[in-house]
């Protein structure tokens, strides 16, 4: 029997001719080509392996940098930013010398392959991003797309994903405090599976990505490797899904929520002990991610016998190890009079640590196998230097047709009746409709810190008990919108998620974002895509909001149709004191219904349109950001002065939407007056942004209108809390039961 | 004098530092226990603590009833020592065979996380007697596993002595026998229920309801004999 010979980096200089299966990893043509000049020879099989995953579109940004660049280039000052984009996660000052680490990412494909395990392993990767930088994880959101509600294939990927979702994070001991459920046609063979999470530490335990200190020791921690997910980064995310290719399922990394929960701890204990020079995950591309980066971060290169990692599977070759997606994996640079107590801390947590190699002081990464060395690069080349593409873009063809076919020309209900009959179906369609039934499968309430959580406009977490210091954050991006106007789409999520922030009290600090688009390759995709960033970029500056990090999403796309451009935007607020936080619900009868902001005549892709027309076409609400920031400041010195009882932004479904979730959360009824100015379509439906409706008790009427006055916010009395009905006078009635049974069956009926 | 109460932590807890918190609030002294470790640190009372144990791997509260500590506590709570297990507390209680019955998964076979209503059907064991007996109150629940089953024998013997401790109201949220949510053994030092406790213990944080604090408060009251 003979032996292939070991692929070392001698005998692949020695073997200039051998073929390697460069398109089958993923990579073009030019690509390869560029590798073996940056090597000056054929790469061995484990350095084309790390170069294919590294390069690939979800590793590198290949397409997408040259346009990410602006979140940097147009960042506003901001004091609060203490690490930006570049790191696991960004870092936001909040005060009391506690720092927040957020971060949103996309598990779409994975999550259409194998949902329970897609989600699932979405959840995982954001929580170890977190831990990377030395935060302790305290909530989680996740914000989902679907298909169709009513198509078959919905309610296999749907229950998958939110039994995913529910069996990581529940099983990790993190409060799922937020996020969306959408439906639409365009998400059918690609369902948006975006997990964000948040971590809490002290200034001084921030903690960076890279290798630093020759002589330090890498040691590998957390699960053993196995051949789960490997090519998931290249291969899945990359690449669109066609009918004619096999099954890959394979490629699904499979996800283990109690290792997690131990890696969690000991890492922990491990930054409590300062243990810890330099840190990372190792999430997508595994071990090539993890060892390239740290060592092109820090300031010598490493040395790594691949050897010592601990397998699942012995047969596994070195290739195989090094792009494994194996879950619940991290790997951290320590010094060497401190491996001792950190393999200690790791063995009282059950998880299995193992020292894979140390820093030098060179500046080259080398990798051995048997003895031999398999990799020998620069990993600035594989982690940072990898290709960048200038993609065409275009503004498709049919955009101003799209445009032309104005929404606001749409028949409109004549009656009170049909409005009445308009308004239930509007609060019992599958976008509009509680989610309860969802988000009822995630604990909400684990680590006793939780003060808002779904159905709230953001969720909010309480970060110091003794102060109250707390944080909140919202998740936000509407499709429709976007495919209208990608710039203003992306402004509108910008808009609506730093509303959301500050409905319940909370000053809005930074932004993540995740970027979910169709295929980079084609033009019409690409410019949806430049188009959100210009708009998202200029929309933080204009805010003071700088982003601090996030994820790109592309090839959202099956054959032809691509997915609606889908910006989802996090933004995170702080709130000195949450018992001043404002909830959605209605309080208290006889208190005063007040609309904050201009109501205008936008039905382009509103959730009117949609149900009542299947219609999607027009312009989206306009966004005016200097309203937006006025109206934050509005609702929150309201409600840190105690002038509201609670608040909801209007956003998708407008007006009435808003108030009917305010009552059923409530319990209690409101009649409200169509004001002078406006019909009473309008007024219940319209979606112009910079909007919300606050209760106030009467006896701060004046107080608060005197507040909105001076500052130049409009204010218009629309009603008052009162009875079991939402009643609009003159026009139509209808009891809470109603509109209970119509917004609370949906979605059970659908997927239970 | 206040009194020291030992919450566990077995790999995979997740609720022990809210527990931890509860009892403080409480005004005693919470006392941290490791699962490895035998030794109780001359706790007056402990608490098994809810979360995913072992990943509630095989079966939930399964694995963790044979760890090093729950010798202890087993020899114990058989002495009289009071034990409070929630969620998978209680279910390492059942495997441990220190209450009866078992808990299997949902009878919808989902998660579920909601504030549910129970109704306090015994407020003479040691962690309900700052309530009455019939007091309706609102504890969040949350689990995969929740569903108490006993054979009708034990059932009937269970109610018969009074040992059911709680009972769901309104909704029965996975498929309980008898709507059962907690029992207690016959002496009345152990109590296991499904429903979070700690999770309800200051008026601004989760539902937002106090109806959990009367389980601290009760054990401090005995243990100190105030």
């Amino acid at each position: 029997m003979s032996r292939t010979p070991l692929d070392t980096v001698e005998h692949a200089a020695e073997t200039p001719d051998v073929e390697l299966p460069w398109a089958e990893l993923g990579l073009k043509k030019d690509e390869y080509e560029r590798i073996v000049e940056i090597l000056g020879r054929r790469p061995t099989g484990a350095e084309l392996a790390m170069y294919s995953v590294m390069w690939s579109e979800h590793c590198s940004y290949k397409s997408s940098k040259v346009h990410l660049r602006q979140f940097g280039e147009k960042a506003p000052e901001s004091d609060a930013l203490l690490v930006g984009i570049g790191e696991n996660a960004g870092v936001v000052d909040v005060g009391q010398g506690y720092a927040v680490t957020f971060k949103v990412e996309s598990h779409n494909h994975p999550s259409y392959v194998e949902p329970y395990q897609g989600a699932a392993t979405g959840v995982g990767g954001i929580v170890r991003d977190i831990i990377a930088m030395g935060a302790r994880p305290v909530a989680v959101v996740d914000p989902l797309r679907f298909g169709a509600a009513d198509h078959p294939d919905t309610k296999r990927v749907l229950p998958g994903v939110v039994a995913g979702i529910g069996g990581y994070g529940n099983c990790l001991g993190l409060p799922n405090i937020g996020g969306e459920v959408v439906f639409d046609a365009c998400y059918q063979g690609n369902p948006l599976v975006n997990a964000g999470a948040i971590g809490v530490m002290r200034h001084e335990d921030i903690h960076l990505a890279k290798a630093s200190g020759a002589g330090n020791k890498v040691i590998l921690y957390g699960a053993r490797t196995g051949g789960d997910g490997i090519g998931g980064a290249s291969i899945l995310a990359s690449e669109t899904f066609d009918d004619a290719k096999p099954s890959k399922r394979p490629a699904v990394q499979v996800g283990d929520p109690f290792q997690e929960k131990l890696l969690i701890e000991c890492t922990l204990e491990a930054f409590r002990e300062k243990l810890v020079v330099g840190i990372q995950d190792l999430g997508a591309a595994g071990l090539s991610c993890a060892t390239s980066e740290l060592a092109s971060n820090g300031s010598g290169g490493m040395r790594v016998t691949l050897d010592d990692v601990p397998l699942r599977d012995s047969t596994l070759s070195p290739e195989e190890i090094l792009m494994s997606e194996s879950q619940e994996r991290m790997c951290a640079v320590v010094e060497p009079a401190k491996v001792d107590r950190f393999l200690e801390i790791c063995a009282k947590w059950d998880v299995i640590a193992t020292v894979i190699g140390e820093v030098t002081d060179g500046d080259r990464l080398e990798i051995y196998w048997h003895g031999g060395k398999i990799v020998d690069v620069d990993p600035r080349t594989v982690a940072h230097e990898g290709p960048v593409y200038e993609r065409p873009y275009a503004r498709p063809h049919w955009q101003d047709a799209l445009q032309a076919d104005d929404a606001n020309k749409l028949p409109r209900p004549a009656t009170g009746a049909e409005l009445r009959e308009q308004v239930l179906r509007l609060v019992a369609s599958p976008n509009q409709a509680s989610k309860s039934w969802i988000t009822s499968q995630y604990d909400h309430f684990v680590q006793g810190n939780t003060v808002l959580a779904q159905p709230e406009d953001s969720g909010m977490i309480r970060i110091d008990e003794s102060s109250g210091l707390g944080v909140a954050i919202a998740t936000d991006g509407n499709g429709r919108y976007a495919k209208l106007d990608p710039y203003t789409g992306a402004q509108l999520a910008l808009a609506e998620a730093y509303r959301n922030v500050a409905t319940t009290g909370a000053k809005p600090l930074a932004v993540s974002d995740c970027l979910n688009f169709g295929s980079p390759e084609d033009p019409a995709v690409m410019w949806q895509f430049a188009e959100a960033i210009r708009g998202l970029a200029d929309g933080c500056r204009q805010l003071g909001t700088p982003v601090t990090g996030g994820n790109v999403s592309l090839y959202n796309q099956t054959g032809e149709a691509a997915i609606h451009p889908t910006p989802v935007v996090a933004v995170l607020g702080v709130i000195d004191d949450v018992a001043r936080r404002t909830p959605v619900a209605f309080q208290e009868e006889g208190q005063l219904l007040y609309l904050l902001g201009d109501t205008h005549e936008e039905f382009g892709g509103s959730a009117w349109s949609q149900v009542v027309h299947d219609h999607l076409g027009g312009l989206p609400p306009r966004v005016d950001l200097e309203r937006e920031r006025l109206l934050a400041e509005i609702l929150i010195s309201a409600s840190r002065d105690g002038m509201i009882d609670s608040a909801h932004d209007l956003s998708d479904g407008g007006l009435v939407q808003a108030v009917v979730e305010s009552a059923l959360l409530g319990g209690k009824g409101a009649r409200l007056v169509v004001p002078d100015g406006l019909d009473a379509f309008t007024f219940l439906f319209s979606e112009s942004a910079g909007r919300a409706i606050v209760a106030v008790p009467r006896s701060e009427e004046i107080r608060f209108n005197d507040m909105c006055g001076a500052r130049g916010l409009p204010v218009t009395r629309v009603g008052v809390v009162d009875g079991d009905t939402v009643e609009v006078q003159g026009e139509f009635e209808l009891s809470l039961a109603e509109l209970r049974t119509a917004h609370e069956g949906t979605i059970p009926a659908l997927l239970a | 004098m206040t009194a020291r109460i030992g919450v566990v932590t077995f790999p995979g807890s997740l609720d022990d530092r809210d527990t931890q918190r509860a009892i403080r609030l409480a005004g005693a002294e919470p006392v941290a226990l490791w699962h490895k470790d035998k030794d109780l640190r001359q706790v007056d009372a402990v608490v098994l603590p809810g979360g995913f144990s072992y990943g509630d791997y095989l079966r939930a509260g399964a694995i963790s009833r044979f760890s090093p500590v729950m010798e202890t506590v087993i020899e114990q709570a058989k002495a009289g020592l009071p034990v409070l297990g929630i969620c998978n507390g209680f279910q390492v209680l059942t495997e441990a065979h220190l209450l009866p019955g078992a808990m299997l998964g949902n009878d919808h076979l989902h998660f579920i996380c909601r504030d549910q209503k129970l109704r306090v059907e015994n407020a003479r064991t040691a962690w309900t007697s700052d309530y009455e007996a019939g007091q309706e109150i609102h504890i969040p629940l949350k689990n995969m596993d929740g569903r108490y089953v006993a054979d009708a024998y034990t059932l009937d013997k269970l109610e018969a002595e009074g040992r059911v401790v709680f009972r769901y109201l309104d909704l029965n949220p996975n498929g309980s026998l008898r709507d059962i949510a907690g029992i207690t053994n016959e002496a009345g030092n152990i109590v296991g229920l499904m429903p979070h406790p700690e999770h309800a213990v200051e008026p601004l944080i989760g539902t937002g309801r106090t109806d959990g604090l009367p389980f601290f408060t009760s054990i401090l009251k005995k243990l100190v004999g105030a």
